[in-house]
């Protein structure tokens, strides 16, 4: 009947509001409060303190006054002492306003992320640093071989340099003249493949990519070129 | 680029390497870094407080002061530091902006100090970080309309020059401007309340006869209320076409609120005459009538409150709009539940849905005139949210319209304060004072000390005819007047000599215009009291004597002479004045010189007598030389018919 309907529905209205009033008051608290604030408290707990001065000297081939430069910079983007994937995908990005950074900062990210925790610490920054610029040639080349080697196996496969390629090529945007064709990180890829791979077994070793390198004499220079950077 | 993370460019350029092996061609030559010093601290010295930074820090934002090679300019050898004269605090967040990169704003900063110095650096607003943006932007509108206020009321003290209409016109908008726009005012004022109070007596039910039974008052004395409207109709009709006449714009004053709700108050009475006692028009007649109740409405031209309520609503008319969004929503489901719950009892009123709308409406506004009751439980419990409902939803806008009405009103508060005399001139003064210092001190060392809202101290002729004064005064003198000064001042006077004019202070120009333009008929001023000396030949400079100006600070007397320039300016044929300045008129008689006028038709006076201090001692010792006075007035060209001759 229509009154019993009204009615039931008035009552169960009232209940609803009581309810309501209720959980203000929290009593009938929600679990999820707790949670939130104890995220909350683990990262802003966590701070990483650098080795010393003198320890990162004998790791690295930084003059004192070159690794106090170093860390100022660092620590101004990241006070805690750690950079994570995200701040780092964000401070990488902001060079290539243009295009994409985000997928090569994610492999940059792995590529310094020497003990693969998640997070790059100064000695991280600073040691892959020295290799980058006053390295020798071998090491550096080691070094790229390694932001090739996603999986770090040993070995560069095709979808890999793919990959890799194509992270690149996102860097420069979409307005680029000749505009990129969707074909172009593959055909890239396959150039790269002809070059290194001399035994055709469809990835490249480190000794064929040392070796091919080598003999380029393009990408010898190329190597030297940013030895006066800091 | 983000100079925010310029630390980490060396960072990314080394991660280039990354890209060398599959690179299709070879890469560009590298820039060189030709200063290859390392990076090291400056210091900049900003009104004493020091602040130090890395030198690649500034360089980060090339295209500011600091950045460039432009702070080269404040480089400081001895000290080996950049000096900058400027604010210390406001320099905080320009240095700060360097470092990280964010330009923030600090509240407690004023607006313009911090635009001025931004401005200085090189640094363009509106790259304040969001964080301080809205601040920054609210505050910066407020200035303006503030400045806006300035203008309009500067632009209030009018000039002459105006015509008949512009000046009817200004009569009407402001009628504090003349006795007579009061006067206007006010009698305007009053036909309104005798309007309004004839329309609300006309219904009142007035002595009933015996053989009737009550009729309102209208009624019973047609005539005479008749009579009462049309004179008011009569008034209003008057003012109306002479708005129309004396408005700027026709067609703006035309389509503005005011002037609609003065023809809709007036209309009726039109109305009624053209038409005749036709039986089936009469009702649309009475209905007319209603109108003349917006009569009421033109007060708000005399109310300032009303006029800002308008204004209030106008401005609301969001939230207003919210407000009755909502209410219609809240209303309209109420009504329906209520409706539902209701149906079912008998005798009930709540017979339909738009039935319920009124008792919904009366319960939410907290009414409950109680003439619709509901009788179920249900229907009771609806009810009851229904009211407590109404209670939240009306008064949640309600702060909002509140709030910008208190602004509104406090805005024009100010307005009104700084309108009032008192303050404006006081404050005129202290702008003229602030802004055109030394030009005071130019001016007034040309006239008599004698204003006393500009305690300004001593002319600077003195320092020029020191011969005749003690020692001690010379001394004082050249305290007070700087080398600055003097040279200014004498700047200003090649500026005289070079276009044969002189400055002389505004105010005192409107005053001697008024005053000439008053006074413009062929008479002698009785006040001159050197009529007497008035002769042929051309004018001649009179001994200039330097007069012991009023101001608190020297109540010593002296009996030296002291200079007193103030210069008569006789206007010598139908020319306007060029030029008018301030006499004292306690011409000594014996000083007078000769003045000539090339016509000798007219002679008007400009100005006016000023009480001088009694205790003017300052009478030129006869004995004193007429000092050669390099900085006198010229001889006037043939050209000006502008006489000046100074008067003592």
């Amino acid at each position: 009947m229509g009154i019993q309907g009204m009615e039931l529905f008035a009552i169960g209205v009232v209940i609803i509001l009581f309810v309501a009033v209720l959980k203000q008051f929290g009593i009938l608290e929600p679990m999820s409060l707790e949670d939130s604030s104890d995220s909350d408290l683990e990262l802003s707990t966590v701070r990483h303190q650098p080795e010393g001065l003198e320890q990162l000297q004998a790791q690295t081939k930084f003059t004192k006054k070159e690794l106090q430069s170093l860390y100022r910079g660092f620590k101004n983007e990241c006070p805690s002492g750690l950079v994570d994937e995200e701040t780092f995908k964000t401070i990488y990005s902001q060079f290539f306003p243009q295009g994409d950074a985000t997928t090569y900062a994610h492999f940059l990210f792995n590529a310094f992320d020497l003990d693969r925790n998640g997070s790059i610490r100064f000695e991280d920054f600073v040691i892959g640093l020295s290799v980058l610029l006053r390295g020798s040639v071998t090491e550096k080349l080691n070094w790229a071989f390694n932001l090739y080697d996603i999986n770090k196996d040993g070995y560069i496969t095709k979808e890999e340099m793919l990959l890799i390629m194509k992270s690149i090529y996102d860097m420069m945007g979409r307005y680029t003249y000749p505009s990129v064709r969707d074909e172009a990180p593959s055909e890239h890829v396959e150039k790269f493949f002809q070059k290194m791979d001399r035994n055709r077994d469809g990835v490249v070793t480190i000794e064929e990519f040392i070796e091919t390198c080598q003999k380029d004499e393009n990408i010898m220079n190329s190597m030297q070129l940013f030895e006066n950077v800091i | 680029m983000a100079a925010g993370v310029a630390a980490w460019l060396p960072f990314a350029r080394a991660a280039a390497i990354g890209w060398m092996p599959v690179a299709n061609l070879p890469m560009p030559v590298a820039p060189t870094n030709k200063n290859k010093h390392q990076d090291e601290l400056i210091i900049l010295n900003v009104s004493g407080r020091r602040f130090q930074t890395w030198r690649n820090t500034l360089d980060r934002y090339p295209d500011t002061l600091l950045g460039s090679s432009e702070k080269e300019f404040f480089f400081n050898e001895e000290t080996r530091e950049y000096f900058f004269d400027r604010d210390p605090d406001v320099f905080r967040s320009i240095l700060n902006f360097y470092r990280t990169g964010k330009l923030h704003y600090p509240r407690y900063e004023c607006i313009s100090a911090y635009d001025e110095e931004l401005a200085f650096f090189g640094i363009i607003p509106e790259i304040i970080s969001d964080c301080c943006y809205e601040e920054y932007k609210d505050r910066k509108r407020e200035n303006t309309e503030r400045l806006m206020d300035d203008l309009e009321d500067n632009k209030d003290s009018k000039l002459p020059n105006m015509t008949f209409r512009e000046t009817m016109w200004r009569a009407f908008e402001n009628p504090h401007t003349s006795t007579m726009a009061l006067v206007f005012y006010y009698v305007t004022g009053f036909f309104i309340a005798i309007s309004v109070i004839t329309n609300v007596v006309e219904t009142v039910p007035c002595g009933s006869t015996p053989n009737q039974r009550d009729i309102p008052c209208g009624e019973r004395y047609t005539e005479a209320f008749f009579c009462m409207d049309t004179a008011c109709v009569m008034i209003f009709t008057v003012e109306y076409l002479m708005r129309l006449f004396a408005a700027p714009s026709r067609y703006r004053f035309m389509r503005s609120v005011m002037s609609i709700i003065d023809v809709v108050a007036i209309l009726p009475y039109y109305i009624g005459l053209v038409m005749t006692n036709n039986e089936d028009v009469s009702g649309a007649f009475v209905t007319l009538r209603v109108f003349r109740v917006f009569r009421i409405f033109k007060f708000s031209r005399h109310s300032q409150g009303l006029r800002i309520l308008g204004y209030t609503l106008k401005s609301c008319a969001s939230e207003l709009g919210f407000l009755l969004f909502s209410l219609t929503m809240a209303i309209i489901i109420f009504a329906t539940v209520m409706f539902y719950a209701e149906k079912g009892s008998s005798s009930s009123k709540f017979t339909s849905i738009p039935a319920s709308f009124w008792y919904t409406i009366v319960t939410m506004t907290t009414l409950g005139y109680g003439d619709m009751v509901p009788k179920t439980i249900a229907g009771k419990i609806f009810g009851s949210i229904c009211s407590l409902s109404g209670v939240l939803v009306i008064a949640l806008p309600v702060p909002v319209i509140v709030s910008n009405f208190s602004r509104i009103y406090h805005q024009n508060q100010r307005a009104d304060k700084r309108r009032a005399q008192k303050v404006q001139k006081a404050r005129l003064a202290r702008m003229r004072i602030s802004k055109s210092g030394s030009s005071t001190a130019f001016l007034h060392s040309k006239r008599n000390g004698l204003n006393q809202s500009l305690e300004l101290t001593l002319p600077y002729y003195k320092m020029k005819l020191s011969p005749q004064g003690s020692l001690e005064e010379d001394q004082q003198m050249k305290k007070t007047t700087s080398l600055l000064e003097s040279q200014h001042h004498h700047l200003l006077h090649c500026l005289e000599k070079t276009t044969n004019h002189e400055f002389v202070d505004e105010r005192l120009y409107e005053q001697g215009y008024l005053q000439t333009a008053l006074q413009n008929f062929p008479s002698r001023s009785p006040s001159l009291s050197s009529e007497e000396g008035i002769t042929g030949t051309c004018c001649s400079r009179r001994t200039k004597k330097n007069m012991q100006p009023l101001s608190a600070t020297h109540t010593h007397s002296h009996t030296h002479n002291l200079q007193e320039l103030s210069a008569l300016h006789i206007q010598c044929g139908e020319q306007q004045p060029l030029n008018t300045s301030r006499s004292s008129l306690n011409l000594m008689s014996d000083e007078s010189g000769s003045l000539n006028c090339k016509s000798s038709g007219l002679v008007t006076t400009a100005i006016i007598s000023i009480p001088t201090p009694p205790s003017n001692n300052s009478r030129a010792s006869p004995d004193a030389p007429p000092p050669p006075n390099p900085d006198a007035p010229p001889l006037p060209n043939p050209g000006t018919d502008v006489v000046k001759i100074s008067a003592l």
